[in-house]
């Protein structure tokens, strides 16, 4: 199973929620963007994923499951 | 089925003072949802415990995602109640935050008198309150308060340490839950905190009247502060936040000065109000909750769980406004366009479904049920506090240095005759006096 997860920029208002809660996940660059960090492959399967992801306040993240 | 119509004037609606509050003009609108024999709950109402929200809340909590309530002046508006329909509204642009439209509402006859003035950031809807919040979000991310903790530390130590020297009494609205936030938030926007007697007093009236004549006249007053502050940056610039928008924003046109001074207005108020109220009320909590406490001065490692748990626990921002622009049907029901609603957020982060035993102050909460961060008090949706992340490092290092500081800190008069605010305005304490 792989779990894709995609910011939409332009839809993020910089509460920086996702990254509060999954720091192994996701980090804020300077200007406030939320990114998902390059190297979390591990942090893909972090179990605050998905509380991280609906904590976003504009629903900018979608985490995606399919099969490999 | 009517509605009140956006284009409205509020003096052209019919209800108004002296109505019947049990004939809400906007009549109950679905069946399943409300029932019209009963007499519907008045909001806000005050407190009865600071830390519990309003007793006459309780029909507002009996199973419905959202209900109808009656404001001051007999107007009926919606009040969310439930969790889930709150996340879901708040986040919908089919309800306005812009507090010029005739038919948002109001919840008491100052803000009702006093809104014909457009408010910035918190005011606006997308797409010009986006525009807003990206000129700001870089100055609130979490490295940069990272950054800024050495410096809140050291504003917390100075008043700790000035209290020590005064005490063993102390007042601490006055002399640590105010200073903390408002020199803080100084620093960051580059605001001379010599001042503060001057911005702190206006922001009270702002927010607390006593009516509609201080709101605009504690306006004006900010307006003209910043609009000399701002003269002042453009000729001799510092470092602080309005002095990076004054060099990137309005010297390359992409800000006119009126929006700056609204911007600096409600950076500033929302700055240190808040926060000042959750250190204040966050402390009579603990003292009231002494096993809490206990707990968390024997593991400080919870503070930042504890932190959360307040914010859900106390929820002090209790009454979040929007007129909706378009009819919505949720959970039921049919909010139609025109409609006022009311999120309750007191009442929507003690959801059972969403927080198991809601009424239970609980540190572990976050732990146990990861989703317990999902709890509304800084809002949700486009508005969400931009500031949250500064609120929650000042909440952190104040309430443990604190009680580093005093443990043996304590009220200094019997519980029950220490004064809140009422429920019209942010929820915190008015007085707090303590000794050690």
């Amino acid at each position: 199973m792989d779990i894709g997860v995609t910011i939409d920029r332009d839809v993020c208002i910089g509460a920086g929620q996702c990254a509060l809660a999954a720091p192994g996940v996701f980090t804020q660059d300077d200007d406030g963007f939320s990114e998902v960090l390059p190297d979390s492959g591990e942090g893909e399967r972090d179990p605050m994923l998905r509380v991280a992801a609906r904590a976003c306040p504009v629903g900018a993240i979608t985490v995606t499951e399919h099969a490999t | 089925m009517t509605h009140t119509p956006l284009t409205r004037s509020p003096a052209d609606r019919p209800e108004g003072p002296g109505r019947p509050a049990v004939e809400p003009v906007v009549e109950p609108l679905v069946g399943s949802v409300v029932d019209p024999a009963v007499e519907p709950v008045v909001f806000p109402q005050d407190r009865t415990c600071p830390y519990q929200p309003p007793a006459g809340y309780e029909p507002l909590r009996r199973g419905r995602p959202l209900s109808r309530v009656s404001l001051f002046d007999g107007r009926g508006v919606w009040v969310v109640t439930g969790h889930g329909a709150a996340r879901e509204l708040l986040a919908d642009p089919r309800l306005s935050s812009d507090r010029t439209l005739p038919a948002f509402p109001a919840v008491t006859e100052r803000f009702a008198a006093a809104r014909n003035r457009r408010i910035a950031l918190l005011g606006l809807d997308d797409p010009e309150h986006h525009v807003q919040r990206r000129l700001l979000v870089p100055s609130f991310t979490l490295k940069r308060i990272a950054a800024l903790r050495p410096r809140i530390q050291e504003t917390v130590d100075g008043l700790l340490d000035r209290m020590a020297g005064q005490g063993p009494h102390a007042e601490l609205v006055n002399d640590f839950a105010l200073p903390v936030p408002s020199m803080v938030i100084c620093a960051l926007l580059g605001v001379p905190y010599g001042d503060h007697e001057f911005f702190e007093a206006q922001s009270r009236r702002l927010l607390r009247g006593p009516d509609a004549a201080d709101i605009e006249d504690a306006r004006d007053q900010l307006d003209a502060y910043f609009g000399t502050l701002i003269d002042r940056k453009e000729k001799e610039p510092g470092d602080g936040l309005l002095d990076e928008l004054v060099r990137d924003q309005l010297r390359e046109g992409k800000v006119d000065r009126e929006e700056l001074v609204s911007l600096a207005t409600i950076l500033l108020v929302a700055g240190h109000e808040t926060t000042a109220n959750m250190i204040s009320l966050g402390t009579f909590t603990l003292l009231r909750h002494p096993e809490h406490l206990a707990e968390l001065v024997a593991e400080p490692a919870l503070m930042p769980a504890a932190v959360e748990e307040l914010l859900r626990f106390l929820s002090i921002t209790d009454g979040l406004l929007r007129v909706a622009v378009r009819d919505i049907e949720i959970a039921g029901a049919t909010i139609h366009e025109g409609d006022g609603v009311v999120f309750s957020t007191s009442v929507i982060n003690r959801d059972e479904q969403a927080f198991p035993e809601p009424d239970a102050l609980d540190w572990q909460r976050p732990a146990r049920h990861p989703s317990a961060r999902h709890h509304v008090a800084f809002g949700f949706g486009i508005h969400q506090c931009l500031g949250q992340n500064l609120a929650r490092a000042e909440m952190e290092i104040a309430l443990r240095s604190l009680f580093d500081r005093f443990p043996g800190l304590r009220l200094a008069v019997p519980a029950d005759t220490v004064p809140f605010k009422p429920g019209d305005t942010i929820q915190g304490m008015l007085e707090l006096p303590v000794t050690w």
